[in-house]
C-alpha cells in the first residue's frame, strides 16, 4: 500500500464548514518524537483505512500541560490548558482521541474544571470501539502466535483503570499474550512520568527503565507491546542496554496492528 | 472494704478512657491544622470505601500470606471486644461472668474467642517471624529506624501477651471450666494447673484478670504514641480518601483565578489589589501547615507497612524517595508542632519546616508519579498528593526545579513542547 496518509487538520474542515467525528490529539512526542511520529502514522493509517472522519489540529496543537503539572509547575500547565480548551472550545470539539496517556489523562481528568469537556479516549479504546462496531477489522496475520508481553502505562492503567482495552486489541491480533510479574495495576513503571522525561534520574543504583526491562525480557518475548510513546523509549532503551535489538522490538499496538495489515 | 476492687476498677477505667480522650483531643486538634477538605461529595461511594476497603480489608489480600494473617488478627481483634464489655461490667459491679447466663450463646461465643485467641497468637507469631526471623526488607529500609521498629514488635508482644492472659484466666476459672461449655481451647490448658489448690487457682485467675484488662486499657493508650493507630483512623481516612481516578491531581484554584486574569484581554494589569482583597495563599506546600486535613489524617492513619514503599519504583532502584518516608516525616513534624502548641498555647515558630528540615528535594524529584504508592496502601493513604504539593512550593515559590526541568518548561511556555521544536513544525512528520 502507498505510504500517503490522509491528515486533514481543523482549520481545513472549518473551511469547508464540516465537523469531524473525533479529533486525534497527536501530542509533543507524537509531533515531535522520531520513534513517537512512527506510532503517530500507524495511528492514522489506520483511521484513513477505517475511513474515520478525524482531524488534527496541527500547529494549533500546544502541549497538553501534563509534565508542566507533573513537575509542580501549576501556573503553566493552566496556561497550556486554558489555551488549549479555547482552541478547542472554538472548533467545538467534542471527542478526542490521543495516542499519549499522559495527554489523554490530562485533557479527561484535569481540563473539565477548567472548563474543558470533552469525552476523551485513549487510541486503544478508540480502536476497540471501532472494532466493536466492525469498522474495524483486525487479524492476526504477522502477529499470530507470537510472544507479547504488554507493558502498562501508568496513565492508562493505575490512573484511569483502563486494563482491558490493550489486551483485547493484542488477543485479536491473536498473539500469546505473556504477563510480566508485575502487571495491570501492580505494574511497574517505566520511570518516565512526573515529568521525569525531562530530567535525568535522581542518583540511584539503576535506571528504572532498565529495572522494567529487564523484568519483560524476563518472559522471553519478541515484542513488547505499549500504549505510550513515553513507555516505548524507555523501554527501548532498555532493550538497547541490555543489548537484546535483535531479538526484542517495542511496539505500539498501533503499529501492530497496522504492520498485520500491512499498512 | 469488699467495694475496693469495684472502685479501683472505677478509676482505672475513667484514668484509661480520659487519657485516651485527652490524646485524641489532641490528634483530633493537630489534623485540624490542616486546610479543610470538602468531602461531603460521592457520599454513597464513599461508604462503599469504608465497607470494601477498611471493613472487607480489601486491599490487605494483594498480599496473599500477610493479608489473611491480618485479617485473622482484625477479627480477632474486634470480636474478641465484646469479652471486654463483660470484663468491664463484671469489673464495675463486682460480678463474674454477667453474660454467663446466656447460656449456650455465652458458650458459643467463649468458644469463638478462645479459637480465635489461638489463630491471632499464631499470626502474630508469624508476624514476629516475618519480621525478625525472615527479616522482610520493606520492615528493615532505612527510615525503620530503633523506634518504628521498636514500635512494631510492642504491638506484637502486647498482642501475645493479652491473648496469652485470656486462654489463661479461661484456663483458670474453675466456675468456667465446670461450666464445660466454651472451653473449647481452655480446657486443654487448665490440666497444668490441677496440681494447684483452689485459692492458688483463683488468685492466678484473678492476676490474669486483672493485667489482661490493664493491658488493653495501657495498648489503648499506647495507640497515641504508636503507629498503631490505623486500627481507629483507618476508618475515616478511607472515607475521606480520593474518589476519583488516581490520575486527576487537583487543580490550584488560587493559580486558576490569576490565569483567568491574565487571559482576560479586559483586565487592567497595572490596577491595585481593591481594598482589604486577601493575599494571595502560598502555592504548595513547604510545611504541614500548608496540607490538608485529609493529608495530615493520612499520615496519622499510616501503619508503616512499607507496601507504598517496596511496590516505589524509584525506591527500588536505589533512589532515596521513599513513600512510608514521606508519610512518617509528615506525621512527626506534625506531632513537633503539637508540642510546640502544647508549650507555648498556639504555634511558635521554630525555624524548622517539613521541606528540607525532614524531606529532602532529592527524594521529591525522584518521584515519576506512577501512583504504585497510592495504589499499594491498604488505606487509601495518598502520599503523592504530598510529593506534589511540595514540588508546587518549589517550583512557584522558589523557582528551584532541577535545572532540566527549567528547561523544558521554558520550552512549553515558548513553543509548546518540551523540547525545543518550533510550534509551526508540529505537523511536519506528515510529510516525512
Amino acid at each position: 500500500m502507498s505510504d500517503t496518509i490522509k491528515v486533514p487538520t481543523m482549520a481545513e474542515f472549518l473551511a469547508q464548514g464540516k465537523q469531524p467525528e473525533v479529533l486525534f490529539w497527536v501530542g509533543c512526542a507524537g509531533s515531535f518524537d522520531d520513534r513517537a511520529k512512527k506510532i503517530t502514522k500507524a495511528f492514522v493509517k489506520i483511521l484513513n483505512k477505517a475511513n474515520i472522519d478525524f482531524a488534527v489540529l496541527g500547529t494549533e496543537e500546544s502541549c497538553s500541560g501534563d509534565p508542566a503539572k507533573r513537575a509542580g509547575n501549576e501556573f503553566l500547565f493552566q496556561m497550556q490548558a486554558m489555551m488549549n480548551i479555547q482552541v478547542l472550545d472554538g472548533y467545538e470539539i467534542k471527542k478526542i482521541v490521543t495516542t499519549c496517556p499522559h495527554c489523554f489523562n490530562t485533557l479527561k481528568n484535569e481540563y473539565p474544571e477548567l472548563g474543558g469537556n470533552y469525552e476523551v479516549m485513549h487510541h486503544t479504546q478508540f480502536l476497540k470501539d471501532l472494532l466493536n462496531e466492525g469498522r474495524l477489522k483486525v487479524e492476526g496475520g504477522r502477529y499470530k502466535g507470537k510472544r507479547i508481553t504488554f507493558h502498562d502505562p501508568c496513565y492508562l492503567g493505575r490512573a484511569n483503570n483502563e486494563y482491558e482495552a490493550l489486551r483485547d486489541l493484542l488477543r485479536k491480533l491473536e498473539v500469546e499474550l505473556i504477563e510480566m510479574n508485575r502487571c495491570k495495576s501492580n505494574g511497574l513503571c517505566c520511570g518516565a512520568g512526573g515529568a521525569q522525561m525531562c530530567k535525568d534520574a535522581e542518583p540511584g543504583d539503576k535506571e528504572i527503565f532498565v529495572e522494567r526491562t529487564e523484568e519483560a525480557i524476563e518472559v522471553q518475548p519478541s515484542i513488547i507491546a505499549t500504549g505510550c510513546p513515553f513507555c516505548n523509549t524507555m523501554m527501548t532503551d532498555g532493550v538497547k542496554v541490555k543489548e537484546k535489538e535483535d531479538d526484542v522490538q517495542v511496539l505500539d499496538i498501533a503499529e501492530m496492528i497496522a504492520n498485520a495489515d500491512d499498512l | 472494704m469488699e467495694y475496693i476492687p469495684n472502685i479501683l476498677f472505677l478509676i482505672l477505667l475513667i484514668a484509661g478512657a480520659g487519657f485516651f480522650i485527652r490524646n485524641s483531643k489532641k490528634i483530633i486538634r493537630n489534623i485540624k491544622i490542616g486546610h479543610k477538605v470538602n468531602a461531603s461529595d460521592h457520599k454513597k461511594e464513599r461508604w462503599n470505601n469504608v465497607i470494601r476497603i477498611a471493613l472487607g480489608q480489601s486491599k490487605m489480600v494483594a498480599r496473599p500470606l500477610a493479608g489473611i494473617l491480618h485479617i485473622i488478627v482484625y477479627v480477632g481483634f474486634i470480636i474478641i471486644n465484646i469479652e471486654v464489655l463483660e470484663i468491664i461490667i463484671d469489673g464495675l459491679f463486682g460480678t463474674h461472668r454477667i453474660f454467663s447466663g446466656l447460656g449456650s450463646i455465652y458458650g458459643f461465643l467463649i468458644a469463638s474467642f478462645e479459637i480465635l485467641a489461638v489463630l491471632v497468637l499464631v499470626s502474630v507469631s508469624i508476624f514476629w517471624l516475618r519480621r525478625m526471623v525472615k527479616r522482610i526488607p520493606r520492615f528493615w529500609s532505612k527510615e525503620m529506624t530503633k523506634w518504628p521498629k521498636n514500635d512494631a514488635l510492642y504491638i506484637l508482644y502486647f498482642e501475645m501477651v493479652l491473648m496469652s492472659l485470656f486462654l489463661l484466666m479461661n484456663a483458670t476459672d474453675t466456675h468456667f471450666q465446670n461450666m464445660g461449655s466454651g472451653n473449647i481451647i481452655s480446657q486443654f490448658i487448665a490440666p497444668l494447673f490441677s496440681s494447684l489448690g483452689e485459692g492458688t487457682l483463683h488468685l492466678i485467675e484473678r492476676s490474669a484478670w486483672w493485667i489482661h484488662i490493664i493491658g488493653i486499657f495501657i495498648f489503648l493508650n499506647y495507640l497515641y504514641y504508636s503507629k498503631h493507630l490505623h486500627i481507629l483512623l483507618a476508618f475515616p481516612n478511607v472515607y475521606y480518601g480520593s474518589v476519583e481516578a488516581k490520575g486527576k491531581f487537583k487543580n490550584l484554584e488560587s493559580v486558576t483565578n490569576e490565569v483567568k486574569l491574565m487571559m482576560d484581554p479586559n483586565v487592567d494589569p497595572f490596577a491595585a489589589p481593591p481594598e482589604g482583597a486577601e493575599v494571595p495563599a502560598k502555592f504548595g506546600a513547604s510545611d504541614v501547615l500548608d496540607l490538608n486535613r485529609t493529608q495530615l489524617l493520612n499520615a496519622y492513619t499510616c501503619t508503616e507497612c512499607g507496601r507504598c514503599t517496596s511496590n516505589c519504583p524509584a525506591n527500588q532502584t536505589g533512589k532515596k524517595l521513599s513513600p512510608r518516608k514521606i508519610m512518617m516525616d509528615t506525621r512527626d513534624r506534625l506531632e513537633e508542632i503539637g508540642k510546640n502548641i502544647n508549650a507555648n498555647g498556639e504555634f511558635k515558630p521554630d525555624n524548622k519546616q517539613l521541606l528540607d528540615d525532614y524531606i529532602t528535594r532529592e527524594e521529591l524529584w525522584a518521584c515519576t508519579t506512577c501512583n504504585a504508592c497510592v495504589e499499594a496502601c491498604p488505606v487509601s493513604i495518598d502520599p503523592l498528593s504530598i510529593i506534589m504539593d511540595m514540588r508546587q512550593y518549589l517550583v512557584m515559590e522558589q523557582s528551584a526545579a532541577p535545572n532540566e526541568l527549567n528547561i523544558s518548561m521554558t520550552n512549553i511556555e515558548n513553543n509548546g513542547a518540551p523540547w525545543p521544536y518550533n510550534q509551526m513544525d508540529r505537523l511536519n512528520w506528515k510529510d516525512e
